[in-house]
């Protein structure tokens, strides 16, 4: 798939037909597309997505592809910001059958590529858990055998993504969830941010050297990132991808 | 007003942006800051804004690596933040 990557393309709108959508929790949908011309794409990257309205105003936000590499196939989990201009659009309006312009894949450092043996450690933060989800169904495809661990800090049990599939592979893959607000009945510790407690207690140990790919808001990222930095964690190990202001 | 305070995106976030200009894929390019000789992937550079315009600026001393404006049917670029640019041209 990243071999197919046509170096020196312009990279041009596509159309992609909207062929599912799925509410993954009530803030949150899952767009799939079907984009004819799709060159693949590798875990980790993203899309431009591109509204145009009647007037020609137009509106481009970035959204990571989740999905494990699939010929013809984009797909996207949108979390809603309730005042925002495109999210709301995106995860209450579009339906199957509608068409959008996506610019993409865009990316070739935030990436996981199943050739990597070494452990890798991810970390997520609300949405943050989209390219990291594609990082993990690449590796289930591609039947690969690389360590892999997920810290996963949401609001609530109610806004996990993909928690089903979570569990699922949760045979495979280690994963702790860190609750910020509201945690589940009988859960042994309070609700707070990740702090470096929970740094030592669920993520590899440096001296393993693991690749750590963090994810979400800027301002959860920068703090995960400096919390790996003070666990002794190489900083060129360390790769962040920022989604923007607040929340999560 | 305290820029640390703002927030910020990736080098990633404006890649898709910067094919506008570029052909290449530059989150994986290799920058160096041309005021403190920090070498870095572009991809970690620190991304203000976006529209109009976009600024990358160093993630060791916050100097600007690259301004793009958008305006009128034209694009602006400003490199003089850099040192060079080195983009890899085998596939992504
Ligand atoms: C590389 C990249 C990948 C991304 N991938 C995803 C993804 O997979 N899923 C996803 O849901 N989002 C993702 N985002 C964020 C997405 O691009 C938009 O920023 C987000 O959907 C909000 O857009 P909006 O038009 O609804 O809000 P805007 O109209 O842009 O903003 C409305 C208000 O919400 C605030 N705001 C903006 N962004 C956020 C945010 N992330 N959290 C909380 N408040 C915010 C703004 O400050 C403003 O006050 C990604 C961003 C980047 C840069
Ligand atoms: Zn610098």
């Amino acid at each position: 798939m990243a071999g197919t990557a046509v170096l020196g393309r312009r990279l041009s709108w596509l159309v992609g037909t909207v062929t599912e959508v799925h509410d993954e929790t009530p803030a949150a949908r899952t767009i799939v597309f079907d984009v004819p011309d799709w060159p693949g794409h590798v875990a980790g990257q993203h899309v431009d997505v591109r509204l145009t309205a009647p007037d020609g105003y137009s509106a481009v936000r970035s959204y990571s592809i989740a999905n494990a590499p699939t010929a013809n196939r984009v797909e996207i989990t949108v979390v809603r910001i309730d005042d925002g201009e495109v999210s709301p659009y995106l995860t209450q309006t579009v339906a199957q059958g509608d068409q959008l312009e996506l610019r993409g894949p865009i990316g070739g450092w935030f990436v996981w590529r199943p050739a990597q043996t070494e452990p890798v450690q991810l970390i997520a933060g609300g949405s943050g858990i989209v390219p990291l989800m594609a990082m993990i169904r690449t590796r289930a495809l591609a039947q690969s055998n690389a360590p892999f661990r997920l810290l996963y800090s949401v609001r609530n049990p109610e806004s996990v993504l993909y928690a089903a599939e979570l569990r699922e592979c949760s045979r495979d893959v280690s994963i702790t969830f860190a609750y910020t607000r509201t945690v589940p009945d009988g859960w042994p510790t309070p609700p707070g941010r990740i702090d470096a407690a929970a740094v030592a207690a669920h993520t590899w140990p440096a001296n393993a050297a693991p690749q750590c790919y963090v994810c979400g808001p800027t301002p959860f990222v920068e703090s995960a990132a400096d919390l790996l930095r003070a666990a002794g964690q190489e900083p060129g190990s360390i790769k962040t991808e920022r989604f923007g202001p607040t929340g999560g | 007003m305290d820029r640390s305070a703002q927030t910020f995106l990736d080098g990633n976030a404006a890649a898709g942006e910067l094919r506008d200009i570029f052909v290449l894929e530059l989150s994986t390019a290799t920058t160096q800051c041309a005021s403190c000789g920090k070498i870095a992937a572009f991809a970690e550079a620190r991304v203000y804004g976006m529209e109009p315009g976009l600024i990358a600026r160093c993630s060791g001393c916050e100097n600007p690596l690259m301004r793009v404006v958008k305006s009128s049917g034209r694009v602006w670029l400003d490199l003089r933040g850099l040192q060079f640019l080195e983009v890899p041209t085998s596939s992504v």
